[in-house]
């Protein structure tokens, strides 16, 4: 841990605390205080918090941690806002100091920490060959046999939702859909993608749609062999200092300076790449390099709508299709209307408009699984309003949210598809050729 | 930590009911206002007036003092803590209990937010009209403990202009029924109305009946641009003396638009000295009629430019952008103290010319956004709270503010409330006999002096 990161609480430039006027417009978009009513889990209440500790008048304590992981670091409070409180950097100083101080230490959680922090997410090629082990327990048939004995009902109930939780692995990662395809012969631009850690693995088809979509649009597309993921994990769970090393192998894996842009489809890791400059900022090496990184980034729908994408001829064979909008994608990234753009532009898609599209469904990173709870609550209340738009497909770009409502479709008993809107995009290319 | 008080409350609240922690303490010690903190005893959250009863039985009886409190979006200190109180917080009583259609009456829960009332009503073709620039988190109860106002104020009035009945828990925990749902009642007293704006001082308001209004069938939203302040303030004056009463009829100037702009990011146009959002609503033809009048008094005042906003959601988001104006001028500095004084329609551009000479004066940085159609006027000092001697200067000019504003006849306070923050400068508005009333009032209410002591006077 370098000396910058002491006291991070009480090192935050004082004015990125005291912006919050405490006037309460976040509190009816805050997820966890619709849900409690309780002022200590508002962002207002939180930053009330984080303030008593960076003004010296209280230290950090356990309640103060708990609080810290009971937020789901949605962001619905930053669009709030008027006041224009960074709640996103004030929120991951919060959490990087809890872990600073082992606040919330015990031998379990230093053990999952260890396990997923510092050695799954570490290395690509890591979770690559853990995902194929995963990959023939869930083909071999081992899986079924192990559901149908109710060899799962020996585990904790929190660790049998998990199991549920475990997406399903692709049956090719993206660097073979990569090869399979070619780059247009007079591509216009040249991007590079952004492959993910569990979208590499477990959504590798949302990869290859992405690859089709942008090769469809004159796009040369790279896929940077020596990317690792993308470290929204690790910064979102107070470590940092990993948070950074893996910005720094992805920024050398991708020379930003080589391409026009760099694509990411999840909005989870666009949210956080896109930050890659302030995280950065104090590093000699990097600063400069991170800043030409984060000119470059650009979510999926927001790259295709800004070079004019071409519209599909044909449709993709769907029919209502509702919209649920990745927290950080809406409230990290700003971006909204572009993949609203994006399906309203096939053909025989009908957009029917979600209630509280905006509104967190739970996932949240690894939310689902340190707080069961309230995470069950929130997809609860999502489900409620997807049910009442009547449509069979949810369209979602991030993976976290897709793993959690193909969840609540099972919960619900429901045959619910849930996709990536570039997929629908891609499918409906595809579907041209078949025409032609 | 044996406290006797925390004890007897627990014996009927459930855990969750009741919040002593020292977090919990912290993030109740304030409300919406700038500059003003202290640490409650304990936060109560009941769930019912039976709760609410026995709470302020228990608070009555060992003269500690209780704080009620909504969402916390006070901007006058009204629910800020005194020192040793029970806050008692009232967001769980959040039930709409009736949507009376025969009679245009809602029976609420002082919890509701004050966005559900108007949603609820606009879903039965019925419009709840009150909307106070926090109207996404305010609760009923605290809009009518403020007698709160909003953009709609010089068309459609007040809360108090909507409240038909109320159920009011006393200091001592008798429940008082007063008013009805009769638009004629002359029965004693109107009990009713003094609970009206008491600020949570008289007792604690656990049911509310509302009038409701049929829905106007159509409304235009305008936006005007001017060169000063002054054409501006002259245009509002020729509409009304045209004998056009819009529903609304804001104004931002410069510094405040900016920032709304810089929030919102809707298009508004930064090299404005002021800018008017103006709506007409009612009957199709006659909003037709009103909005083409309206926008040839602007041009003839001399805007520079006039737009009609071209959908129902440009108006709102325009609406919306209005209301974050307070907010948004916190992008500008540390600490912004908001003031809220309001002056007979016809002195508007003295008060405004004053307002920025005051500023100036002292060289204390102004922004200034309000309801120019009613006279209320939200001059918003932007200052560092670390700054003493500039917070000094702050209190001067703002003195000067209420100095001038009394003195066109006006009011210290338009809509929100007295609370702490205006409390020194009452006396000079309302005089000795006014002050002596409101005392006596309070003694008559409030005998052992429990609720929200030390607001509005001491």
């Amino acid at each position: 841990m370098s000396d910058s990161e002491l006291n991070l609480l009480r090192d935050l430039d004082y004015s990125v605390v005291q912006q919050c006027m405490h006037c309460g417009m976040c509190l009816p978009t805050c997820p966890t205080y619709v849900e409690t009513l309780n002022e200590r889990s508002s962002p207002r209440g939180r930053i009330a918090m984080m303030r008593a500790v960076a003004d010296g008048r209280r230290e950090l304590s356990e309640s103060f941690a708990e609080e810290m992981y009971f937020c789901l670091g949605c962001l619905a409070c930053q669009t709030a806002c008027p006041a224009g409180v960074n709640y996103g950097q004030l929120f991951e100083s919060a959490r990087a100091e809890i872990e600073r101080q082992q606040l919330l230490d015990s031998p379990k959680r230093r053990r999952i920490r260890r396990w997923t922090l510092g050695w799954l997410f570490a290395e690509q090629r890591r979770l690559q060959r853990v995902a194929r082990l995963l990959r023939l327990y869930q083909r071999s048939g081992l899986e079924r046999f192990v559901r149908s004995i109710g060899l799962l009902r020996l585990l904790p109930q929190s660790l049998r939702e998990l199991e549920q939780l475990t997406p399903r692995i692709s049956s090719a990662f993206t660097a073979e859909h990569h090869a399979r395809t070619a780059d247009p012969p007079d591509a216009r631009y040249g991007v590079a993608l952004v492959g993910g850690c569990v979208q590499d693995v477990a959504f590798a088809d949302t990869n290859a749609d992405t690859i089709y979509a942008l090769r469809q649009n004159g796009c040369r597309v790279l896929l940077p062999s020596d990317q690792v993921c993308c470290g929204s994990l690790h910064a979102h769970n107070g470590d940092l200092e990993s948070a950074r090393a893996l910005a720094r192998r992805n920024i050398d894996a991708f020379a930003p300076e080589n391409v026009d842009a760099i694509i990411v489809n999840a909005g989870g890791c666009g949210s956080h790449v896109k930050h890659y400059d302030h995280l950065l900022r104090d590093d000699p090496t990097y600063a400069s390099r991170a800043k030409s990184w984060s000119e470059k980034v650009r979510d999926i729908h927001e790259f295709l709508v800004e070079i004019d994408f071409r519209a599909p001829a044909v449709g993709c064979g769907v029919g209502a299709v509702t919209y649920h909008e990745s927290c950080h994608l809406k409230h990290g990234q700003g971006v909204s209307d572009a993949p609203r753009q994006i399906l309203r532009a096939i053909p025989d898609v009908e957009l029917v408009e979600l209630a509280e599209a905006d509104w967190c469904c739970g996932s949240a990173g690894i939310y689902n699984i340190t707080q069961p709870e309230m995470s069950m609550r929130l997809l609860d209340r999502k489900m409620g309003n997807v049910r009442n738009t009547g449509a069979p497909v949810v369209a979602t770009g991030n993976p976290g949210c897709v793993i959690q409502l193909q969840h609540g479709g099972h919960r619900e008993g429901i045959d619910l598809q849930v996709v990536h809107p570039i997929s629908l995009l891609a499918d409906a290319y595809r579907a041209e050729e078949k025409v032609s | 930590m044996n406290d006797p008080i925390i004890d007897q409350l627990r014996s009927f609240l459930k855990a969750d009911q009741l919040l002593t922690s020292e977090e919990d303490l912290d993030v109740y010690s304030f409300d919406g206002t700038a500059l003003l903190h202290q640490k409650p005893r304990c936060i109560a959250l009941p769930e019912s007036s039976a709760e609410i009863g026995r709470i302020l039985q228990v608070a009555n009886g060992a003269k500690v003092p209780v704080v009620t409190r909504g969402s916390g979006t006070g901007l006058a200190g009204g629910s800020v803590p005194v020192e040793g109180c029970i806050v008692l917080c009232l967001v769980r009583l959040n039930r709409i209990l009736a949507l009376d259609v025969k009679n245009l009456v809602m029976v609420v829960e002082p919890g509701v937010l004050t966005q559900k009332i108007a949603d609820e009503a606009s879903a039965a073709g019925l419009f709840y009209p009150p909307d106070p620039g926090s109207i996404k988190i305010s609760t009923i109860g605290g809009n009518v403990a403020n007698n709160s106002g909003g953009l709609r104020g010089l068309k459609y009035g007040v809360t108090r202009d909507y409240v038909m009945a109320l159920e009011v828990v006393l200091a001592d925990g008798q429940v008082l029924q007063t008013g009805s749902k009769c638009v004629k009642d002359v029965a004693g007293f109107s009990l009713r109305d003094l609970f009206i704006g008491s600020e949570g001082c008289l007792g604690v308001i656990t049911k509310i009946t509302l009038k409701l209004i049929p829905q106007p069938a159509a409304k235009k939203t305008m936006l005007a641009l001017f060169d000063s302040m002054t054409a501006a303030a002259d245009t509002v004056s020729s509409i009304i003396e045209n004998k056009i009463i819009p529903c609304t009829l804001e104004f931002l100037d410069r510094v405040t638009v900016e920032c709304v702009e810089s929030h919102a990011q809707i298009g508004l146009p930064t090299d404005c000295e002021a800018l008017l959002l103006m709506e007409v609503d009612g009957h199709p033809a006659q909003v037709a009629e009103q909005a083409e009048q309206v926008v040839q008094l602007a041009r003839a005042g001399g805007a520079r430019e006039v737009r009609l906003a071209e959908s129902a959601e440009e108006a709102l988001r325009l609406a919306s952008a209005r209301r974050t104006a307070f907010s948004a001028l916190a992008r500008l500095a540390p600490t912004v103290v908001l003031e809220d004084v309001t002056v007979p329609r016809s002195e508007l551009a003295r008060m405004v010319a004053r307002i920025d000479e005051v500023g100036r004066r002292h060289g204390v940085k102004v922004g200034t956004f309000g309801h120019m159609g009613d006279g209320n006027l939200h001059p918003t000092f932007l200052c560092d709270e670390r700054d003493q001697e500039e917070m000094q200067r702050v209190e001067q000019a703002m003195q000067e503010v209420f100095d001038f504003a009394i003195e066109l006849g006006g009011t210290i306070t338009g809509e929100h409330g007295v609370g702490l923050a205006k409390k020194p400068f009452l006396p000079a508005q309302l005089g000795d006999v006014g002050m002596a009333m409101l005392r006596r009032l309070k003694d008559s209410f409030d005998p052992n002096g429990i609720l929200n002591p030390g607001k509005v006077f001491d």
